[in-house]
Parts: C-alpha cells; sequence; structure tokens
C-alpha cells in the first residue's frame, strides 16, 4: 500500500503532481504530514463553484469546498442539505441517477475530475466510496468480495492474496475471518459487512475515500469500530465522511462542513464548529435546535 | 359506567348471519366447481395414461403409422419435442435475456424501452397458431432452406417463448439492488462487468426459474408446429427434416378411430404433463432456494 498504483495512465499522473500545498498544511498542521510514517503523500480535492441538479430540481447550489489531503472532513446537515449529493459528485456516481447532472468542478490535485476526455471508471479507482448500507456482493465469498475491486476493473495482481490480507488487516477484520475466506460475505454480521466494505475500497488503493454516512446502519460497538478504522485510514487516504450523528463529526474529523439546502453554510475546524461557530444556523443546528 | 358485558355489545342480526352463510357457500362452491374439470382431466389422464405407459415399448419405439397390427411407441415424439423445445430455448433466452438486460441497465425509462415492453405484453398475448402461420408464410412458404423442417418450429416456439423470458427475466434483473450496481460502479468498474460479474450472477437462479418455465410452455404448444413441422414417424436428430412432437402426435392419433391409437394420445399427454411438471418443479425449487439465501 505504500508505494503508488500504476494501473492507469492518470494514477501516474496524480502521483507525480501529488504533494499538499504549503498553505494546506499550514491549515491542519497535525494532519498534513507529506512522507510520514507510511511514506504516502495524500491528494486533495477542491470543490469550485459545484452545482448539482435532480431533472429541474437544483440540489447542490454553488458549493466551494477545500478537502486537504489526509484528512478528514465531516458534512453535516439536516435531511435534503445535499450532504450525499456532494460526495456522490466528487467521484462522479451522481450521474448514474437518471436525469441528474452536475456543473462546475471538482479538483484531485491538478486532475479535473469532469474534464471531457476523462474515463470515469479511472476516476472512480482513485476515489474509493463506503456506503451507508453494507453492500457486499452476496454471489461472492468475503475473498471474492475483496477481490472484486481488482477483478472487476480486469486488473491483474501478481499477488491477490497478499493484497487480499493487507485490505483486511487494514480494517481490522483479518483475524475475524481468516479462517473462513471462502464463505459467503454476506454471513458476517453488519458491522463486519462494512469493514469487508471498506476492505474491498481500500483493495484498489484509491487516493481518496468518500463514506456516505458508514455506521448509521450499525450497532454502537460497530460503530466505535469504524471511527477508530477512519482516524488509521487518514494516515494514507483523504477522507470525506457524511454523517447524521454530530458526536460523530466531532470525534473523527478535522473540519466539519456545514450545510443546509444545498449550500454550504459554514466550514471549519471541528472544535470551532462545534464550541463557537460564526453562523447563528449553524450554531442553531449543532446545539440540536433544528435539523 | 357500568362494566361491558355481551348484552352492550350491538347484536349481529338474524338476516346479516343468513346472508353470510349464503355467500360463503356459494363461493365454496364455486372453487369446487373449478376444481371439477381439473380433476377430471388428471383422473383421465392416469387412468387412461398409465395404461398405455404400461403396453410394451410405449417409450422404446416409434410410431409404426401401420394402421392395424403394431402401432408402436412415443420415442420419437418425447426426443423430437426436446430437440426442438431444446434449439427455441438456445434462440429465445440468450436474446430474451439480453433484451431484458437492456430494459433495465440501459433503456430504463426511455420512450424506446417503453414501446419495446409494450409490443413484449402485445407478443404474450398473441395466440400461439399465429406464430405458426407467420413462420409457415415466411419461412415454409418461401422454401427458404427446404418446406416443413423441425428448425423452423423451434423459431415458432422461441417466437412464443421469447416474451415470457424477457418479461420474466426484467422482473429478475429489477430485482437486483441498486447499491450492488453501485458499489461495482464505486470501484471503478466499466458496465459491461458490472452486469456480467455482479448484476447477472446474482439474478442467476431467477434467470433460470423464468427460463425454464418458459420452455415448459414451449413443450406443449401444439400450433407452431402444425404446419412448421408437421408430422413424422421415425426417430430422427437432424433439424433439417420433418420431426415428430408429442403435442402433435397427440393432435393426429386422438383422431384415430382405433383405440389402441387414441390410448397411446393419452399415454404422450400424460408424459407431456410430467415433463412439463417436473419443469415447473424444478424452476419452484431453485426459485425458493434462492429465496432462503
Amino acid at each position: 500500500m505504500n508505494t503508488p498504483e500504476t494501473t492507469s495512465k492518470e494514477q501516474t499522473d496524480m502521483s507525480t503532481a501529488g504533494g499538499p500545498s504549503p498553505e494546506r498544511a499550514q491549515a491542519a498542521p497535525e494532519a498534513a504530514r507529506p512522507g510520514s510514517v507510511t511514506g504516502k503523500a495524500g491528494h486533495g480535492v477542491k470543490l469550485q463553484d459545484l452545482n448539482a441538479y435532480y431533472g429541474a430540481q437544483h440540489a447542490i447550489k454553488n458549493v466551494t469546498i477545500d478537502f486537504p489531503p489526509n484528512e478528514v472532513t465531516a458534512l453535516i446537515g439536516p435531511s435534503g442539505s445535499g450532504k450525499s449529493t456532494v460526495v456522490r459528485c466528487i467521484n462522479r456516481m451522481h450521474e448514474e441517477i437518471p436525469g441528474a447532472r452536475a456543473e462546475g468542478c471538482v479538483m484531485l490535485d491538478e486532475l479535473d475530475v469532469y474534464a471531457p476526455n476523462v474515463d470515469v471508471t479511472a476516476v472512480r479507482r482513485l476515489i474509493g466510496m463506503v456506503f451507508q448500507k453494507p453492500n457486499p456482493f452476496p454471489t461472492m465469498s468475503i475473498f471474492d468480495n475483496v477481490a472484486a475491486g481488482l477483478r472487476l476493473t480486469g486488473t491483474r495482481s501478481s499477488d491477490l492474496r497478499q493484497l487480499v490480507e493487507r485490505s483486511l488487516q487494514s480494517v481490522g477484520l483479518w483475524d475475524e475471518v481468516k479462517d473462513r475466506l471462502n464463505e459467503p460475505g454476506i454471513g458476517l454480521s453488519g458491522g463486519q459487512q462494512q469493514r469487508l466494505c471498506i476492505a474491498r475500497t481500500v483493495a484498489i488503493e484509491p487516493e481518496v475515500i468518500l463514506m456516505d454516512e458508514p455506521a448509521s446502519a450499525l450497532d454502537p460497538i460497530s460503530t466505535l469500530k469504524i471511527e477508530e478504522l477512519i482516524d488509521e485510514l487518514k494516515e494514507r487516504y483523504t477522507i470525506v465522511i457524511v454523517t447524521h450523528n454530530m458526536q460523530q463529526a466531532a470525534r473523527v474529523a478535522n473540519s466539519t462542513v456545514f450545510m443546509l439546502e444545498g449550500e454550504v453554510i459554514e466550514h471549519d475546524e471541528t472544535n470551532k464548529m462545534f464550541t463557537n461557530p460564526s453562523d447563528e444556523r449553524t450554531e442553531r443546528y449543532v446545539t440540536g435546535k433544528f435539523g | 359506567m357500568s362494566a361491558i358485558a355481551a348484552s352492550s355489545l350491538p347484536q349481529v342480526s338474524a338476516r346479516r348471519r343468513w346472508t353470510d352463510r349464503v355467500m360463503r357457500g356459494s363461493l365454496v362452491a364455486a372453487t369446487l366447481l373449478a376444481l371439477v374439470p381439473l380433476i377430471l382431466i388428471l383422473y383421465f389422464l392416469l387412468k387412461r395414461g398409465l395404461s398405455a405407459w404400461t403396453s410394451s415399448g410405449f417409450f422404446t419405439s416409434d410410431p409404426t403409422g401401420s394402421f392395424f397390427g403394431n402401432p408402436g411407441g412415443i420415442r420419437s415424439a418425447i426426443l423430437g419435442s426436446l430437440e426442438m423445445v431444446l434449439l427455441a430455448s438456445l434462440i429465445a433466452i440468450p436474446i430474451g435475456i439480453g433484451v431484458a438486460l437492456y430494459l433495465t441497465e440501459y433503456g430504463k425509462d426511455s420512450w424506446f424501452a417503453n414501446t419495446v415492453r409494450y409490443f413484449v405484453d402485445v407478443m404474450t398475448g398473441v395466440p400461439s397458431i399465429m406464430f405458426g402461420l407467420f413462420i409457415y408464410i415466411v419461412l415454409v412458404t418461401s422454401h427458404f432452406g427446404g418446406g416443413s423442417t423441425a428448425w423452423k418450429g423451434s423459431v415458432a416456439l422461441s417466437l412464443l417463448m421469447l416474451p415470457i423470458v424477457v418479461r420474466s427475466a426484467e422482473v429478475v434483473l429489477l430485482l437486483v439492488p441498486s447499491s450492488l450496481r453501485e458499489a461495482a460502479l464505486a470501484l471503478g468498474a466499466p458496465r459491461w462487468r458490472v452486469i456480467s460479474r455482479v448484476v447477472l450472477p446474482t439474478a442467476a437462479p431467477g434467470l433460470v426459474t423464468g427460463s425454464l418455465l418458459a420452455v415448459a410452455r414451449g413443450m406443449g404448444e401444439t400450433a407452431p408446429l402444425l404446419f412448421t413441422v408437421t408430422f413424422a414417424f421415425g426417430l430422427t436428430f437432424n433439424l433439417g427434416s420433418l420431426m415428430n412432437s408429442l403435442p402433435v402426435q397427440i393432435y393426429n392419433d386422438i383422431q384415430s378411430p382405433r383405440s389402441v391409437i387414441v390410448n397411446r394420445a393419452w399415454g404422450a399427454g400424460l408424459t407431456l404433463v410430467a415433463i412439463v411438471l417436473v419443469l415447473n418443479i424444478i424452476a419452484r425449487f431453485i426459485a425458493s432456494r434462492s429465496r432462503r439465501a
């Protein structure tokens, strides 16, 4: 996992163009550790004037957010505020919904994700995604679920077994499942399934991981495990997490974005967002007055 | 406030009770009436069919065609039916699943997909003799590759089976959760791999069930074969020649003045029902297993 993937042209470009810029490092000194323990420089995502639509409905309005590398950024806001739509725009999953479209700019370092010559499948290999409900492939074993990303993208791997083991280890699932790798993935508990799905995402070695309420369908203990996992994963990945749970945002995120009706109301360090927000609407939301 | 007792509830009138009894009785009577022909069919099939089954060489010899003497069995009819339905399935099932994949994965709610759906529905309701007539006019009277041949009957059967396969496959493919498609797409999989590696394997049991039901339907059809394949006595594995089949043999035998041959029709009928029944049981078995998984 320490060496950058070189399966696609874009990925190679990314690795050479990468590295956080100085002002980002200043904004979050404790998180930006280029070439740190794991030796992997993170890659940031920037949204510039992003607008997204479902048919005639204008769901995302002029959203500009900077997601710094190797940091966890949380998106909070009431239902229907457009949090999920924002993350789905980052890896271009938004356009899979009939009638949905997005305008504006999503930059992964120097790569414009929406540029006309960009292959959408290559983008999604760089920007992994974990969904709200655990969705392992029901016809596949635990092993095959982790290997699915490579097989589905036609990537040849010289040592698939090792990659699967490493991926399962990085989500803390290896010891629990190493003796039953050939059993179906849907036989695991909900929390294990979700960690399996994260392992599946980690196995394709993306640069950014998007998480759309990854723990909202899980019990408290599984939720805790996922949160600890997120904390470890930010060593290697840039993480964007949508959450309904404000305590969760406070626990895992370096910075937090508050959204309302498709607009960004406030984006600041998580501590400040929850103790001393600038906007009155943010304060009312984080103190539970609405939403 | 007084306690609630039976006397404090409104009473059901005698007239109401009587109406209830009459209506319930007539619903049961209607159900029994509907069962009468079904039971009679099974009774006669078993009574007359089983006696034919036990006659010597019933499953191992072909019809001789001689009016006097030994009429022979139904071997060529069973194998002929299986051959023609197999070819029809090879045509109808891949095309049908392909159409269903287009409708669910690509066409979705476009006007073209909806038009296709409408015509598939219309085709489901077309009387089977129309498929026979259509192939008769297009392929038989034009003498394309000979006159009446078995493969033309298979084409007529496949036309009949196609809409059944499409409709059942579409329902099953729609049952594949969209979260699985999203999971695969989010891993960077191209759509064709999402379909071949995730959607089709997940839907496989349902696709098999629907296809088996279409096969069962094709097995029992007479009309598409009457003009296109007509009839033959001997056993053949040449799909370019005339061929015997169970429905057509029944159709011919039942008109015979000789009771042995009429009995052979009953035996063939019982065989046909048994084959269709087995196909249905397999289909139900696969469907119930996949529901449990």
